[in-house]
């Protein structure tokens, strides 16, 4: 009982990195239209846009982190 | 290394092609001691060592028992031989081999200094160049002194995640061993660095100057889980990404056992092995632009 129970929680974990993907997804789209309103400045904001993409991706991980520990560690 | 036995394993276990996705956490001695198998009690198909101790026996093993052969048994599988932090890994291989490569790249590469660049001097050229124009970049003039710091980091996991990419490989950057390790050292080298340059100033950092005053406390304390967090999100994230790398691969490598899913998988695979390639210099350039994050925040603390 105690195994299924967690591989549901290790289901419901994989939540995260849908979530993950929006969050992902909102940093470059925002970059895109920000960059081709104005192209010039936007070769210097690149490294801007991965440090938001590696922020958002974080959680993402850790819900997967999650995941892997009640699939494996509990 | 570890997977091609544990794989072997699997499959003369289940006579079909298997593949663990955990495959990779397995670390093993590089000389595993080896011990015959003095006697096989085939009620419950485990063997006898000499010394008296159970030893969990594949069934190819057991086969050539029964046939009469000798049997040998490696004493790690068995539980048998421990890992000390002296051991030589496949782990501390592969590691060796990523410094090495970094060697060759690095010293041989630039070492002919030809005006005309060959192949190797462009790419050692260029990885200098990237990771230099990232530092001045983000820290400033201030942070360059800290380069080869930045450079050693960004050059050992990049040359780490590319080696773990080939094919039976031990990924060594996907294991939170390795890059805790690096991570707690950006963590204690940028604390340390940002008090001994700033003294109590440092603190500012956590005192957000520019928020209205009743909710500086607040983001203070903000600041302050974030600040220890960061070495945990740090590490994790590398390790987190290539580890789900590698386990989506081999999840795709496991479907290939079925006759009609195999052109699929090994499309999917194909594919996802691209898509690693990237994730792999992705992943070495972000925990390197965060390094110098963090660096940036420790020479210049103020918000």
């Amino acid at each position: 009982m105690e195994g299924d129970l967690a591989h549901i929680g290790a289901g419901l974990a994989a939540i995260g990195s849908g979530a993950a993907a929006i969050g992902v997804g909102n940093v470059a789209g925002n970059f895109l239209s920000g960059a081709l309103r104005n192209p010039s400045a936007a070769a210097g904001q690149t490294a801007t846009l991965f440090i938001g993409i590696a922020f958002a991706e974080a959680l993402g991980i850790f819900s997967f982190l999650v995941a892997l520990l009640l699939m494996f560690a509990v | 290394m570890a997977t091609e036995a544990q794989g072997a394993e699997h499959a003369a276990e289940s006579g079909g092609l298997v593949f663990h996705p955990m495959d990779q956490f397995i670390v093993k001695p590089l000389f595993p001691q080896h011990s015959e198998v003095a006697s096989v009690s085939t009620s419950d198909l485990n063997g006898v060592l000499s010394t008296g101790e159970t030893v969990p026996l594949s069934l190819q093993q057991i086969e050539s028992f029964q046939s009469g052969k000798e049997v040998i048994v490696n004493l790690f599988d068995a539980g048998l031989q421990k890992l000390y932090w002296f051991t030589p890994t496949n782990a501390a291989l592969w590691m060796a081999i990523a410094v090495l490569a970094i060697i060759v790249l690095l010293v041989m590469g630039s070492s002919r200094r030809a005006v005309v660049p060959s192949r190797m001097q462009s790419i050692a050229e260029l990885a200098y160049g990237f990771v230099h124009k990232m530092v001045v970049d983000i820290c400033g003039k201030e942070g360059v002194k800290f380069f080869p710091y930045v450079m050693t980091l960004f050059m050992f996991i990049v040359s780490a995640n590319f080696l773990g990419l080939l094919p039976l490989s031990f990924s060594t950057t996907s294991h939170f061993a390795v890059t805790v390790v690096l991570a707690l050292l950006v963590f204690l080298s940028v604390t340390i660095l940002g008090f001994v340059k700033n003294g109590a100033a440092f603190l500012g950092l956590f005192w957000v100057s520019s928020a209205p005053l009743p909710l500086r406390p607040i983001l203070a304390v903000i600041e302050l889980i974030s600040y220890f967090v960061r070495p945990v999100s740090h590490s994790i994230r590398l390790a987190g990404n290539l580890m789900a790398g590698h386990a989506v691969i081999k999840v795709f490598a496991g479907f290939a056992a079925l006759t009609v899913v195999s052109p699929v998988s090994v499309l999917a695979i194909t594919a996802m092995y691209g898509l690693e390639v990237l994730v792999a210099f992705i992943q070495a350039y972000v925990f390197t632009i965060l390094t110098c994050v963090y660096l940036k925040d420790a020479l210049h603390p103020s918000h």
